[in-house]
């Protein structure tokens, strides 16, 4: 049942609203409005009951193990969420001056330095709101840069066949062409095709290091030379991240710039599909492009307010903090956003750093790494197709579901959809595309070895039935609010808003 | 360990499952020369207890004076309610929802706010949310040039947000499109018809707007409208959600109504956060669905013929299209638009209306109060809503720094951005302030001149 039909005309929550009449004086009546929207006339009871109940529809990380690929599904801690709600933080008004916000600012400056230092990037912007904006910020930086020389010539970004689809899409809104290169048979990228690829029209590579493929590419300081002796610059995915927090730094790996989401490594809530967090880092010859605002440390107080409101330094001096302008970096690709990103994302992702300080985050691409492993290797030894047997696994790994497919026509989609069933959220399912009937899996660290022998289970349970009773497993699922719905018929006979039935009041 | 559950009898039993020695073990196919020491600028762990009082402390150091600040983020009361549900877990931990039949709570809130949001603005079709604002308006003159076909150029209103302008301009101008500044007349604060009006016969692909205005002024949108459209180019309204419980909507807008509605959803149930997370709403008309951006839900049936719900139109979009989709956009605002659903479901088209109303009659006193101050006046004549400028005989630099040691936030200074408008301030009184909040704005603002 929709909202709006639980809606009853007269209907109305005098505590929510202000007293005031819904008049306004001085309009002239050309540009009021004269046809009532159409909102639901329901009482406070009835929508909380309606969301809550509509919620509980919803699989979620905090009730069901949501192992999806490339999307680091990760524990999201209360307590990130409770301090990033604190009142202070959620009054500020984005034009209040900066003095109102000196705690708000000085945990940005440390999650900058944070990043800086996890990354080994020399600068970072927190600004773009997702990973597509940070890589939108990333290639509209290697073309200010390029611009920057007067060398634009450069009209091509070369992307494996392997990214993720914000990457050729990404290069395209920064008004480079793309050039897909193919991966050889161990999921590397093929480096004869890549040097193919390259040269003087090459404005820059974007690579995920582990790939989607879930295997670390080990050639990545060949691939460096051949991008950066062509004069392109080294564009670091961070989708993946997690596989090599405190491990492997992309700064080491010759990256010139990279976004993090730091809604998948650094715990931040997805939402049911956002707002996420897509910081971008810089090697040093990006510094002076980086989107604004940046958030910098002043030794002394700027002055008046501020030296009142301002905290203290770690040794007790007093600093302060402002926002970076276009008079400070003239050269930026300017503002991503009208006011300064998804700051209360970027204060739980914060919280979550401080929490798992630096043993903690060294722990994370161990964790994650194990978990993947061991799941692969189980299902491995259960008969299970994996893609890339002789690979380490990353923090994810590929199952192919093809041989059970030619033996029992049951597909990676019926299985992923069986495991509802079961009680699991499946895997990414078709992504990435060059492994027919993938399951690209990533368990994360925070998931026990119960669970994860638990899915193992799962999916031995489901190949049985996939042989003997292969209907149940292509009706599947059984146990959910809805059946396998009509995709076709949702994008033929398009029905993007409820309308009141013809006659209704 | 924090988060990670493993005991030492599970490390060794996993390990012994995958062959090998030690963790350090699974990373061997990383060259020794990559492998990074320590961090350094992490520090050591803090417990639950240890980062609730550091955090406390910071918040604590931003109190956060008597706001009459608006200029695109508007303080509106929020109900409990609202955010109480939108953080329970099974909203807050759940991916896009990729998996329609474990997703029906996401995707039924998701098109119950496209419903709302459409018909709020008039529009036959709303995605499910843009980053935000000016990001949107960037992604609609996106839109707009890829619906055209044949024009690059858009006309922008000086009379639209400094900020969207900017933001506007970093993002299309990578793809050759020219943005032309439209000036304002400075009576009455609105777009100039006649500066418009040398552009007409020209190429032009959309043109932008605002209602209300940054200036808080209302716009002739009818005229606007019925202008963009005689050109052969799209009308693209750019407007505030709260507003558009009283003020006609951009579907109505002239004959035709105008093509894309979008802006920002952040007066919908967005604390003010500093910024963000606000969300970008953004609808069109059915004509031009399938050149939209980002996610859209659409209702369909179950394999037993039940009513259900599912991502739609995905050929338009980046995981299929690749190179060619309409937007790189993946990840949105969702979890903000499920609390703007609940925000207007609990407030009802009365309760916005009263929120609207209150606003405007809150601002249009306090503009009253103000113009009694010797020198301060109203600066453009025309009819406005929920925000105005007010012109002062001193700095305004100054005299906001000077409000704001008295523990008022007075309005946004449009100097900057306007140096043609002299000490110029934008102030709004939203339905959270009282008559005393109103005599203090103004007894801070007499001492502040
Ligand atoms: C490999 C990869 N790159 C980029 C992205 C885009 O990130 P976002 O959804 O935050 O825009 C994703 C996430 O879906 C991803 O998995």
């Amino acid at each position: 049942m929709l909202i709006f039909e639980r809606s009853h005309a007269g209907r109305r929550n005098a505590a929510q609203a202000p007293h005031h009449a819904a008049i306004a004086n001085g309009i002239p009546a050309a540009l009021l409005r004269q046809d009532q929207p159409l909102l639901p006339e329901a009482s406070e009871m009835d929508v909380v009951r309606h969301y809550t109940r509509l919620s509980q529809k919803n699989f979620s990380i905090d009730t069901h193990f949501y192992p999806l690929g490339s999307c680091t599904m990760k524990y999201n801690p209360r307590a990130c969420n409770t301090l990033a709600m604190l009142p202070n933080f959620l009054a500020r008004h984005p034009l209040a001056p900066e003095a109102t916000g000196q705690g708000m600012l000085a945990c940005l400056y440390d999650l900058q330095e944070i990043l800086k230092d996890v990354t080994g990037m020399a600068g970072v912007s927190l600004m773009p709101m997702a990973g597509a904006q940070g890589e939108f910020a990333g290639i509209a930086m290697i073309r200010a840069y390029h611009d920057a020389r007067g060398d634009t010539a450069r009209t091509e970004i070369i992307v494996p066949d392997a990214a993720h689809g914000t990457n050729p899409a990404t290069a395209v809104m920064c008004g480079y062409t793309v050039k897909e290169i193919p991966t050889d048979a161990n999921g590397d990228v093929d480096l004869a095709a890549l040097r193919a690829a390259t040269g003087p029209q090459t404005a820059g590579l974007m690579l995920t290091n582990p790939s989607t493929l879930g295997v670390f590419e080990k050639q990545i300081q060949a691939i460096q030379n051949i991008i950066h002796d062509a004069g392109g610059l080294l564009y670091y995915d961070g989708a993946n991240l997690n596989a090599i927090l405190g491990k492997v730094k992309p700064g080491d790996m010759g990256f010139d710039v990279i976004h993090m989401n730091l809604h998948k490594t650094f715990s931040t809530p997805h939402g049911g599909g956002g707002p996420g967090a897509g910081a971008v880092g810089v090697a040093q010859r990006l510094l002076p492009f980086l989107p604004l605002p940046v958030v910098t440390k002043l030794p002394s107080p700027h002055g008046g307010e501020g030296a009142r409101r301002a905290g203290e330094g770690a040794s007790g001096e007093a600093v302060s903090y402002r926002y970076l302008t276009e008079k400070d970096l003239p050269q930026s690709i300017g503002h991503l956003s009208a006011f300064s990103g998804n700051i209360g994302i970027l204060l739980r992702a914060y919280v979550y750093a401080r929490m798992l300080g630096a043993e903690g985050m060294h722990r994370v691409a161990e964790f994650a790494t194990l978990n993947a492993n061991y799941l692969m290797a189980e299902l491995g030894k259960a008969g299970f197709t994996v893609a890339f047997p002789q690979r380490r696994a990353s923090h994810e790994f590929i199952v192919s579901i093809k041989p059970l497919k030619d033996a029992t026509g049951i597909s990676a989609m019926d299985v992923a959809k069986r495991l509802l069933d079961k009680g699991f959220h499946p895997p990414t399912t078709y992504f990435p595309m060059l492994v027919p009937e993938c399951l690209l899996i990533e368990p994360t660290e925070t998931e026990s070895k119960e669970t994860l022998d638990g899915f193992v289970n799962a999916l031995k349970e489901i190949r049985d039935e996939a042989h003997a009773t292969p209907e149940l497993v292509k009706g599947a699922p059984h146990s959910m609010p809805v059946r396998r719905l009509d995709d076709v018929k949702a994008a033929r006979e398009l029905d993007l808003a409820w309308k009141p039935a013809a006659g209704a009041p | 360990m924090p988060f990670i559950p493993h005991t030492e009898q599970d490390i060794q039993s996993m390990l012994a499952s995958i062959g090998a020695k030690n963790i350090d073990a699974l990373f061997d196919e990383i060259p020794a020369a990559l492998r990074s020491g320590k961090l350094t600028a992490v520090g050591d762990g803090l417990n639950e207890m240890q980062v609730s009082r550091l955090m406390r402390e910071r918040a604590a150091q931003d109190n956060q004076p008597l706001n009459f600040i608006g200029a695109g983020a508007y303080e509106h009361h929020i109900p409990a309610a609202v955010w109480e549900i939108a953080t329970r877990g099974e909203y807050y931990t759940a991916y896009t929802p990729y998996q329609a039949e474990a997703s029906q709570g996401t995707l039924q809130t998701l098109y119950e706010y496209q419903t709302m949001i459409a018909s709020l603005t008039g529009m036959d079709a709303s995605n499910a949310s843009l980053y935000d604002g000016a990001s949107g308006l960037a992604e609609a003159i996106l839109m707009a040039v890829r619906a055209h076909k044949s024009s690059r150029r858009v006309l922008l209103p000086a009379s639209v947000s400094p900020l969207y302008r900017s933001v506007a301009r970093s993002i299309v101008k990578l793809q050759n499109i020219e943005l032309v500044e439209i000036p304002f007349d400075s009576a009455t604060g609105t777009t100039d018809l006649d500066a418009l009006q040398q552009h007409a016969g020209g190429d032009i692909a959309a043109l932008v707007i605002p209602q209300p205005n940054f200036f808080g002024a209302l716009e002739d949108v009818d005229a606007l409208t019925a202008w963009a459209h005689a050109q052969g180019a799209l009308a693209i309204g750019l407007v505030n959600p709260l507003t558009l419980a009283l003020l006609k909507a951009p579907g109505q807008w002239s004959e035709k109504g105008a093509d894309i509605a979008v802006g920002d959803g952040q007066p919908l149930g967005a604390p003010l956060s500093s910024g963000g997370p606000y969300f970008g709403f953004m609808c069109c008309k059915q004509a031009l669905v399938r050149q939209m951006p980002g996610r859209i839900i659409g209702r369909t049936v179950d394999l037993n013929g039940k009513p259900g719900f599912t991502l739609t139109l995905q050929a338009r979009e980046q995981h299929i299209r690749r190179a060619k989709a309409t937007s790189n956009i993946c990840s949105n605002q969702g979890l903000m638009v499920a609390a703007a659903t609940i925000h207007m479901a609990l407030l009802g088209v009365d309760g916005l209306r009263r929120a609207a109303a209150a606003s405007h009659a809150n601002t249009q006193a306090l503009a009253e109060l103000a113009s009694g101050i010797n020198g301060v006046k109203r600066l453009f004549g025309a009819p406005h809503f929920h925000e105005v400028v007010l012109h002062l005989p001193g700095s305004s630099a100054r005299v906001l720094h000077s409000m704001a040691g008295q523990g008022i936030s007075g309005g946004f200074d449009l100097q900057p951005h306007y140096p043609q408008l002299g000490n110029a301030i934008l102030v709004c009184a939203t339905e959270t302030k009282t008559n005393e909040d109103l005599q203090r704005f103004v007894a801070a603002l007499r001492h502040a001149l």
